[in-house]
């Protein structure tokens, strides 16, 4: 399918449209919320907390899966387990069951390791980064072992569990966009609501306390959402690049603005667009994995905004600098113009332009730019100075 | 008998181990101009930082006008160190400024039209009203730290804790922030001031508290800023032409 015959049939492809919308919500979320994690010096922490949601996910799996057999004899020790197990299905069962247990899975692991690391921080002298790192990947290998151990189960449905690593946007239904929508207006409700006391935090933690504000509140709120909007995302983007979903629209939208509203915004819609359009790529081209397309998609987002942006971006600080420093040379030409236009009784005294030559900040060009902006007058070989130039000149050095 | 503004009782903090802070007791009467002195590693941060409640201490309590301190934080303002924060924040000046009246607002209450007055006054009266726009990693060191003291004005406290205000301001603006220092203890104020330079002190401040872990001394400038004091704080042989 071609990426044009993919938007094309956006409107009248019912499972074409609830996919494009629930990667546009994840995306937006993720770009609102990664804009915390950016502006904290958090970025590590969605990397880690996505890695350790994959247990959950594995957990909750042989969880659904579980099967009693009821022939079986069993121990008193398993048939308690078995009715525990029993217990904990019925009570997933009512979240919705199907892939709603293997969410739930992903958010108490996800919700586990977010303690972890702040227990160890709290409690060890290990610095924060390096708690992170355990975190990450202690939390990843367990859960790495859980898909292979079921993977080699022969009976186990494992069709699917795989798209979790990498993303398949692909199995998006309806209950899931459902789910993402209600996610993302509730965190939209809060973010407005407490928005001076999110702000606030943000940029002066210490300060904030001394107000009065309970900053752990606030603090456990948005980590709250952030892994909320890590788990709704794993489906489509996978464990292993959800981090850079939460980090690129953030780090691209700072780019544009010096706003926080603004840059929120921007990378709420950064996120959108890096949604719909990934997906809509990996579509057209035979379902690759999500993620990583979504993924190269806000790559390009972030290298076009570090480049093209008017006043962060690289290429417009370099064309500031070589403005700059043409004007200070036209200014410097004009000045030793001037000193030499000085000595003259009549200002307009023509004046031979090989004197220039001894002048370094001299060339053709800057003398051409000089009699544009009328500040001299060229006359064959000869210069001389305008009431204009003399008066610029005059106030070049006046005007802090 | 001027009344007591703060009141230290038995601090100690410690980050691990060591004890950054023993055993501190401290009063400071109201309205005076009081400099923290020490050497680096001292313990002067922590001190303003455990009696604010940003640190939690081992031992020890905090009493600001005879109550707990949490049921008096609306009389308190703070100046943090100014590389506390991230100054490449999205954000302005006056933004900045306005954070001042959170606290007062509480939670979830938005500022409004009063709010941004008083902070456009504050601003004014530290000279940086022509900068209220300005985005706050375009101001000079000395401009970030005027918008802190100006953030700090705007709670309207009693008592004010700086953590070293004059770090990287030039001599001008060390006058004009100093001139507002004075201005608030003539109101009647408390200000309590971390600081560097030694040589100032009898010039700026009527109180002095000497600090290196422990509480070396404390009072009138003029009582106890001598040699004495100041060897036993800095360890050196200290000699300073103290020009009383
Ligand atoms: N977050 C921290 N974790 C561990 N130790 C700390 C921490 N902050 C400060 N310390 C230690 O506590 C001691 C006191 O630090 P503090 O910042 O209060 O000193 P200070 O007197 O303000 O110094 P300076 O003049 O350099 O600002 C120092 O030995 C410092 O190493
Ligand atoms: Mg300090």
């Amino acid at each position: 399918m071609e990426l044009s015959e993919y938007f094309s049939q956006l409107f009248s492809d019912y499972t074409l449209r609830t996919i494009t919308l629930g990667t546009a919500i994840l995306g937006a979320i993720c770009g609102m919320l990664g804009s915390f994690a950016v502006l904290r010096k958090q970025s590590l922490l969605g990397d880690a907390i996505s890695h350790a949601a994959l247990p959950g996910i594995a957990i909750g799996f042989l969880i659904r899966e579980y099967q009693i057999d009821p022939l079986e004899k069993v121990s008193v020790l398993g048939r308690v387990f078995n009715k525990i197990v029993t217990v904990i299905q019925w009570v997933l069962d009512l979240f919705g069951g199907g892939t709603n247990t293997l969410l739930i899975g992903a958010l108490i692991s996800g919700v586990l390791g977010t303690f972890l690391i702040r227990g160890i921080i709290n409690r060890t002298h290990l610095k924060t980064d390096t708690a992170l790192g355990l975190v990450l990947s202690l939390f990843f290998g367990f859960g790495i072992l859980l898909l292979t151990f079921i993977q080699k189960q022969p009976n186990a449905n494992q069709a699917g569990l795989d798209k979790y690593l990498f993303g398949q946007a692909a199995t998006l239904v309806e209950s899931d966009v459902i789910l993402m929508a209600s996610v993302t207006g509730v965190c939209l409700v809060i973010l407005l609501l407490f928005w001076k006391e999110f702000k606030i935090l943000l940029f002066d933690a210490d300060y904030t306390k001394t107000l009065g504000f309970n900053t752990r509140f606030i603090d456990i709120l948005i980590t709250f959402f952030i892994v909320l909007a890590i788990v709704l995302g794993l489906q489509t983007v996978g464990v292993v690049l959800m981090s850079a979903m939460l980090l690129a629209p953030a780090a691209a939208a700072r780019q544009w603005t010096n706003k926080l509203s603004v840059m929120i915004v921007l990378a709420a819609i950064f996120g959108a667009f890096s949604g719909v359009f990934g997906t809509a790529i990996s579509a057209s081209q035979n379902n690759l994995s999500t993620g990583p397309v979504i993924v190269l998609v806000t790559g390009v987002f972030v290298a076009f905004s570090f480049i093209f942006s008017p006043g962060r971006g690289i290429l417009f600080k370099q064309i500031r600098v070589y403005k700059n420093r043409r004007d200070l040379k036209l200014q410097k030409t004009l000045q030793f113009m001037f000193d030499i236009a000085k000595m003259h009784n009549d200002i307009s005294h023509p004046h031979a332009i090989k004197i220039l030559n001894n002048f370094q900040g001299y060339t053709r060009g800057t003398l051409k730019e000089l009699e544009e902006k009328e500040w001299v007058a060229v006359q064959g070989q000869k210069w001389s100075m305008t009431e204009k130039g003399y008066d610029a000149a005059a106030n070049l050095y006046n005007t802090n | 008998m001027q009344k007591i503004a703060i009141r230290v009782d038995d601090l100690t903090v410690a980050y691990n181990y060591k004890p950054v802070l023993w055993d501190i007791d401290l009063e400071v009467p109201e309205s005076v101009l009081m400099a923290i002195v020490g050497p680096n590693g001292a313990g002067k941060s922590t001190l303003i930082k455990s009696i604010l409640g940003i640190i939690e201490p081992i031992a020890g309590s905090v009493s600001i006008y005879g109550k707990p301190y949490d049921k008096q934080r609306k009389l308190v303002a703070y100046v943090p160190q100014k590389g506390s924060v991230d100054w490449d924040f999205p954000t302005t000046a006056l933004d900045v400024v306005m954070m001042g009246t959170y606290g007062r607002l509480g939670w979830i209450k938005r500022p409004r039209s009063k709010e941004k007055k008083a902070s456009l006054e504050a601003l004014e009266k530290v000279g940086m009203l022509p900068f209220k726009g300005r985005q706050i990693s375009k101001l000079s060191g000395g401009q970030q730290q005027r918008v802190f003291l100006a953030r700090a004005l705007v709670q309207n406290a009693s008592i004010y804790f700086m953590d070293e205000p004059f770090q990287g301001v030039d001599a001008t603006t060390e006058i004009a922030i100093i001139n507002i220092l004075k201005e608030l203890r003539k109101a009647g104020k408390t200000v309590i001031v971390v600081h560097h330079d030694l040589q100032t002190v009898p010039e700026y401040f009527d109180w002095v508290t000497f600090l290196n872990v422990k509480k070396i001394a404390t009072g009138p400038v003029k009582d106890i800023f001598n040699d004495d004091n100041l060897t036993k704080t800095y360890g050196i042989n200290y000699k300073v032409a103290v020009n009383k």
